[in-house]
């Protein structure tokens, strides 16, 4: 079983109980900042009249937890994608390539970490849902298990059509996420990328990584030949005299190394 | 910075690169400091939007591609028996050994906390391009280190040592050819992963293959631009009859880059951007223009590339375009997705060129006191000037 969100942006009155309830859970400084920060790990922002909120998407093959080379996020079998501040070293590339501008650094300090929500790992884990969706006072965030809440959207959807664009974000983008949103306009004007592919994006490197291995062989054992190949030449140069191979390697001076 | 001077064949003098570099370092000193007791935020101009900037788009990228020299040139004289370029291995081993220094060092001030850089040795993530990177550059600077200890033994003496170490040249030369080959890709590969962000000038499916490329077209133009350099600087002639050769060999390499480039943009239809006026189109036409274009165009004539200056221009254009790429590729590219303009701040700017004039007086030290150009050599070598065909 896996859990996720459901953000609901229709049903969204934006009082930011979630963004307190969020500090309270997770130890974080205040104030409640206006946008996310490695401090404020969600919150809600009104775009064009529609209210939407902020916070990591948990996605299904997470592109943080793909680059992150000393594997400090990590995608849980419940649905968090959670951070362990004391392996980072620093790199930032998880903040680089998340599609969704998510992990953010800690640049005030000197000895930094990176801050994102972690949909309450510890919570799930015991037995409790997530903070924000257990404050929310209208429902807009549900937690539960990420199908039947895919169930509930399209349902929402189908029973007013009129209220919703008729798109779960978080369904399919960049191979699907534990967190999903519904919007009464396009995604895109709430801030959420449009562009997306819908196959995980850790495959774009992946298919490049998974034939090094291949390479390091065939470019080892191309290198030796060659190295054998001239040396031979060298020798029967060396050795035979006149019969040089087609072009003399150098005529300036034959060994050269001392 | 003072230094006992020993058996110079040059008296030491305080003259005026001294005193550039000596307010460089101390400049560079204040900065590390800032950088390390209040944190990048206080430092450079990074942000959660804009989180690599100058640190990672000049430092690690060109660094790393610049120096792809060393592995070049070893492939060539040692694996294609090409010994005519022998005079020419021990200067570009050192500019590369001392340019993975500088990448390393550059991590230091880059990463949030650099003290746990043996964390990538211990928490594995094989899926990780920057994991594969981080082993591939600790590896190659190993064997550059192994590499280049030949020259330390030989002007001390240590003549065991150094037959052991020649024993192992063979698989020395192919593995760093082999680190290199998948690092210098795979710096390109870092970028594969943002599709949605980087700018379609600069993305392609192919990028580890044009980061690699394009590498080797710089290592050899750098070789060209050390050897003017450090002729400068030490009253030396350049080797015109050795350094003709690469700069052909560097033409065809453009050229190879510049098809495939070209080939690229038409299949992603990025073509007609690449022709037009937004600040990337022209970014990429500088960088095209001046980096790939201008030194085929100048160095495919014989006259041209048989003259010092025509040698030495074209390969710094190369050079020039090489750095203006990856910077394209960190900085400019992705500008529009993030929403922000980054420009580096003056104290990332300070450790940038801090730890290249670290790397040019350590350069400068080096052909002091080790035996690296033929003239100072007790290997055996002949004079450069002798060395004609």
């Amino acid at each position: 079983m896996s859990w996720g969100l459901l953000y609901d942006s229709t049903r969204c009155i934006g009082c930011g109980a979630c963004s307190a309830a969020c500090k309270e859970q997770n130890a974080l400084s205040l104030p409640i900042e206006k946008q996310t920060t490695a401090y404020t790990w969600t919150v809600v922002e009104k775009r064009g009249g529609h209210f939407t909120r902020r916070l990591c998407m948990h996605c299904e093959s997470p592109t943080c937890v793909s680059v992150c080379p000393v594997g400090a996020m990590q995608k849980t079998a419940a649905g968090p994608v959670t951070y362990a501040a004391d392996k980072c070293i620093g790199c930032r590339y998880c903040i680089q390539a998340c599609p969704f501008q998510v992990p953010k650094y800690q640049w005030d300090r000197p000895v930094p970490v990176v801050g994102k929500c972690i949909m309450c790992e510890p919570r799930i884990a015991g037995g409790k849902a997530t903070a924000c969706a257990t404050v929310c006072p209208t429902g807009a965030t549900r937690f539960g298990d990420r199908e039947d809440l895919v169930a509930e959207a399209r349902k929402r959807i189908d029973a007013e059509p009129g209220r919703y664009v008729d798109h779960i974000y978080g369904l399919q983008e960049a191979g699907g996420t534990s967190v999903l949103m519904l919007s009464a306009v396009p995604f895109g004007q709430l801030g959420l990328p449009e562009n997306l592919p819908d196959e995980p994006l850790p495959l774009l490197t992946w298919r490049v990584l998974s034939h090094l291995p291949d390479v390091v062989g065939v470019a080892a054992v191309f290198l030796y030949g060659v190295r054998w190949i001239t040396q031979r030449r060298e020798y029967v140069r060396q050795n035979e005299g006149g019969d040089a191979p087609v072009e003399p390697p150098s005529p300036a001076h034959g060994g050269g190394r001392s | 910075m003072s230094v006992a001077i020993g058996t110079l064949r040059r008296p030491w003098r305080w003259g005026f690169w001294t005193s550039v570099f000596a307010v460089l370092f101390a400049a560079f000193l204040w900065v590390t400091f800032i950088r390390f007791t209040r944190g990048l935020g206080a430092t450079t101009n990074l942000s959660d939007q804009f989180p690599w900037g100058l640190w990672i788009g000049f430092d690690i990228l060109c660094g790393v591609g610049l120096a792809a020299g060393a592995f070049t040139i070893m492939a060539t004289v040692h694996l294609f028996n090409i010994h005519r370029f022998e005079p020419i291995v021990r200067p570009t081993v050192l500019t590369g050994y001392l340019g993975y220094l500088f990448v390393c060092f550059a991590l230091m001030y880059d990463l949030g906390q650099p003290w746990r850089i043996w964390h990538a040795m211990v928490y594995w993530n094989e899926h990780s391009v920057m994991f594969e990177v981080a082993w591939c550059v600790m590896l190659y600077t190993t064997v550059l280190t192994l590499e280049f200890l030949p020259i330390v033994l030989e002007r001390f003496g240590l003549h065991k040592l150094h037959r052991i170490l020649h024993s192992a040249e063979t698989p020395l030369v192919i593995l760093g050819v082999v680190l290199s080959t998948l690092h210098q890709s795979s710096l390109g590969s870092l970028y594969l992963i943002v599709p949605e962000k980087l700018h379609p000038l600069w993305y392609t499916t192919l990028l580890p293959v044009m980061f690699y490329i394009s590498a080797i077209g710089a290592g050899i133009g750098m070789i060209i631009v050390e050897s003017h350099l450090s002729g400068r600087a030490f009253g030396r002639e350049l080797e015109i009859d050795l350094l003709e050769p690469l700069a052909r060999a560097m033409v065809v390499v453009l050229a190879v880059y510049g098809v495939l480039r070209t080939e690229t943009l038409i299949h992603n239809g990025a073509w007609k951007l690449a022709l037009g006026s937004s600040y990337e189109g022209r970014m990429f036409q500088l960088e095209f223009g001046l980096g790939v274009l201008l030194p085929i165009l100048l160095l495919v004539w014989p006259k041209i590339r048989n003259s010092a200056t025509g040698l030495v221009t074209g390969a710094s254009f190369a050079v020039l375009g090489f750095i203006m790429n990856r910077l394209n590729v960190s900085v400019t590219g992705l500008e529009r997705s993030s929403g922000t303009h980054y420009v580096p701040s003056w104290m990332e700017v300070m450790v940038s060129v801090g730890l290249v004039a670290i790397g040019f007086a350590a350069f400068a030290l080096a052909v002091r006191y080790l035996p690296i150009f033929p003239e100072h050599g007790s290997a055996g070598h002949e004079e450069s000037s002798a060395a004609k065909g």
